[in-house]
């Protein structure tokens, strides 16, 4: 399949001068309705098309446009989509992955930077922009020793309207450090306050060295963020003592340490916020084809869809639609409802990584603790 | 002999006022008293806002009285407390129990069978609204009515201090204006200190929340909320001067007006009061409980948005509309 622009190009003069044209020409990816064309301009081998799009060949071959050094790829992406993946271009027999040059739109994570395309009806949401006119939060780090884990850092997000004669609810967020660098964090509880879309929060960033473990159903870590963290917070800040005002979020394996935290400490968490969860099950047998690593989250789900308890009393669950882990997330919904918990499931044209997680964040804050806009009438 | 007493009930007045033009068109000279405790923290900023009435006027301070209230008087601000709370969870409850009557509606508003035994059903879905909210708002009044009897306004010192200061202030003023902000915070300053018990016959003028809080029956709304869609719900009731209407402030913002079976829903579930949407520069007039004048947009029984709404009574006819209650 090519795509008009190519196609234009392809019948036309194949002239350094037509090519520069061509690229001063069109933004890239090249959008035009469903079509999503790539392109790579440069000598190569090979140029494959790299991406994490479950259900997609996760490695795709550019053609070269003959006469030229032009590669292009032109696949199918639904409206509102929104794809990151790198270019691998193949020299002398060896693979580079690397961004796209002609895009700049890139997305960080903790692996560094992927390109990223925006399909038709694809906006990067406008609270995610710092907003000078909105009150800012401020942000600190804080140790505790923790009799669980010994000395461990935190970080602290105070709203801008905070005043000691109120109280708060308290947000808990896994890999909050993360969710600050990679998912606009502080913008958004600035921006979302600020409009009164959510409530004035007390949020704890939490970080862990060994995340895979301790996220993944360990009871040290239930112990701590319950009996220690939330505790040594409420000592220091007026946090609201109930439990619709405790809020546990994460996301991948930061939502298994929700959930688990929560399932250990049934009622203590009156809010969860679970985005793209590995919550890895097994129907028949007890090991998982995602590997030993998730055999803790596989025993624990498999005791949880046996006998779905009450553990919260709303639930925000997000994924994305091209991410493997959609089928848990799906077969996870259900469960959660048949408990009569108040469960609200949203999906997204996007991937596992932290930009979906950010678009998503308005929607589930502002049903989990949301700000008083409802009340509010200048 | 003064005449009944005059209410206007204006839209939003964001950052181009019109409520000072009301107050030269009422004619009302000297001071006025200013309630702007729905803007709690943000109360005494209110520079631009007595600018914009063109006359004098006295901060009634509500918001920041009432925290001088709850500092002094634990025992009566942990019974306040308590009941706050335990009105905040039984809204949550009402509130979910309306999802379980949107749910049933819409399952059985899709079924394949005689239209007219469809709209018969969508009677009995509206009833089903009519009686949560009727029944929230009696539980809620109970609530309330236990706290009172148990918490006397004389039983607490301070709060009687400021009461009769509050009295004060009024009876020195011309007119009482309300703003709008925090219609919960509002409504609660303006009932712990008796400030429409004080007000007598005097001129009001509100806006916006403060105009919610002088009717009947104060609703919250948001056709648009952050978290996708939500369904309108009673939190209290008012007042009760201006009986009958179901005020709407920031229409443009916060209600679908092309949504023809929202608001003919909404608004048959309101009946037989007159749902009135009201955006900046729309206003109401009362002389007492009679509405004189209106430049607003009617949400009609219908499905309609009556825009240029001049005032004309509402139409409720029939039980054929409301189903058995009406």
């Amino acid at each position: 399949m090519m795509s008009a622009a190519i196609e234009v190009l392809s019948k036309g003069p194949k002239t350094k001068e037509a090519v520069d044209a061509f690229i001063a020409a069109n933004t890239f990816p090249i959008i035009a309705g469903s079509a999503c064309t790539f392109v790579w301009r440069g000598e190569a081998e090979a140029v494959h098309l790299k991406h994490w799009v479950f259900g997609l060949p996760s490695s795709q071959n550019l053609t070269r446009l003959e006469g030229t050094d032009i590669w292009h790829l032109t696949i199918q992406l639904p409206a509102k989509s929104r794809v990151e993946y790198k270019l691998e271009v193949v020299r002398n027999g060896k693979g580079e992955w690397r961004q796209d040059p002609l895009n700049h739109n890139h997305a960080r994570d903790p692996f560094g930077a992927n390109s990223v395309a925006h399909s038709v009806g694809y906006e990067v949401p406008s609270w995610i922009h710092e907003d000078k006119s909105a009150a800012k939060g401020f942000v600190d780090e804080i140790w505790i020793d923790s009799n669980t884990f010994g000395r461990r850092g935190f970080g602290l997000y105070i709203p801008a309207r905070f005043q000691r004669t109120r109280t708060y609810p308290v947000l808990v967020v896994h890999d909050g450090h993360d969710y600050m660098r990679y998912a606009s964090l502080n913008n958004i509880l600035n921006n979302l306050i600020d409009r009164l879309e959510i409530a004035d929060a007390i949020v704890v960033l939490t970080s862990s060295p060994d995340r895979l473990r301790e996220y993944a159903d360990d009871e040290r870590h239930a112990k701590f963020v319950t009996e220690e963290l939330v505790p040594y917070v409420q000592r220091l800040l007026p946090i609201t003592d109930e439990p619709q005002s405790r809020c546990l979020m994460g996301a991948s394996f930061g939502a298994v340490a929700s959930l688990s935290t929560a399932y250990r400490y049934p009622g203590f968490y009156g809010r969860l916020l679970l985005q793209s969860g590995s919550f890895a099950f097994t129907d028949i047998g007890d090991r998982n084809h995602r590997g030993a690593l998730f055999d803790r989250i596989v025993a624990m789900m498999n005791r949880y869809r046996a006998e779905p308890t009450v553990m919260s009393e709303r639930i925000f669950v997000s994924v994305g639609m091209y991410e493997s882990l959609i089928y848990e997330n799906r077969s996870i919904v259900p469960v959660l409802m048949s408990t009569g918990m108040d469960v609200r499931y949203v999906e997204a044209r996007d991937g596992h990584n932290w930009e979906n997680w950010r678009d998503r964040l308005r929607d589930g804050l502002s049903w989990l603790l949301p700000g008083p806009f409802l009340h509010v009438y200048e | 002999v003064p005449g009944p007493r005059t209410i206007a009930v204006l839209g939003p007045q964001g950052t181009t006022p019109d409520v000072g033009e009301v107050i030269r068109d009422l004619a009302i000279e000297g001071q006025v008293a200013l309630v702007r405790a729905g803007y709690q923290e943000r109360e005494s900023d209110d520079a631009d806002l007595v600018k914009a009435l063109g006359v004098p006027a006295v901060n009634l301070t509500l918001h920041a009285r009432g925290n001088e209230v709850f500092k002094a008087a634990s025992d009566f601000t942990a019974a306040y407390t308590a009941r706050q709370q335990r009105l905040r969870y039984m809204q949550g409850f009402y509130r979910t129990r309306l999802d379980g009557i949107e749910a049933a509606a819409r399952t059985i508003s899709l079924r394949y069978v005689d239209p007219d035994l469809l709209e018969q059903e969508e009677k009995v879905s509206v009833d089903q609204y009519r009686h949560m909210d009727n029944d929230h708002i009696e539980r809620c009044q109970a609530v309330k009515a236990t706290f009172d009897r148990a918490w006397p306004a004389d039983k607490v010192d301070v709060l009687t201090k400021h009461r009769r200061e509050v009295r004060e202030l009024i009876e020195k003023s011309s007119a009482l204006v309300i703003a709008g902000g925090h219609i919960a915070s509002l409504l609660n300053r303006l009932q712990l200190f008796d400030v429409l018990g004080a007000v007598g016959e005097k001129p009001i003028i509100a806006w916006s929340a403060g105009a919610m809080v002088l009717t009947d029956r104060i609703v919250l709304f948001h056709d648009f909320p952050p978290y996708g869609s939500d369904i309108a719900q009673v939190l209290d009731t008012g007042f009760g001067l201006i009986p009958g209407y179901v005020i709407l402030p920031d229409a443009k913002r916060r209600i679908d007006l092309t949504a023809h079976a929202g608001i003919q829903r909404f608004a048959r579930r309101m009946a037989p009061s007159t749902c009135v949407a009201m955006d900046h520069g729309e206003r109401m007039l009362f002389d007492g409980t009679e509405l004189r004048f209106a430049r607003a947009t009617r949400l009609t029984t219908t499905g309609a948005a009556e825009r240029e709404w001049s005032g004309e009574p509402s139409k409720f006819s029939t039980p054929h509309l409301f189903g058995v209650h009406i």
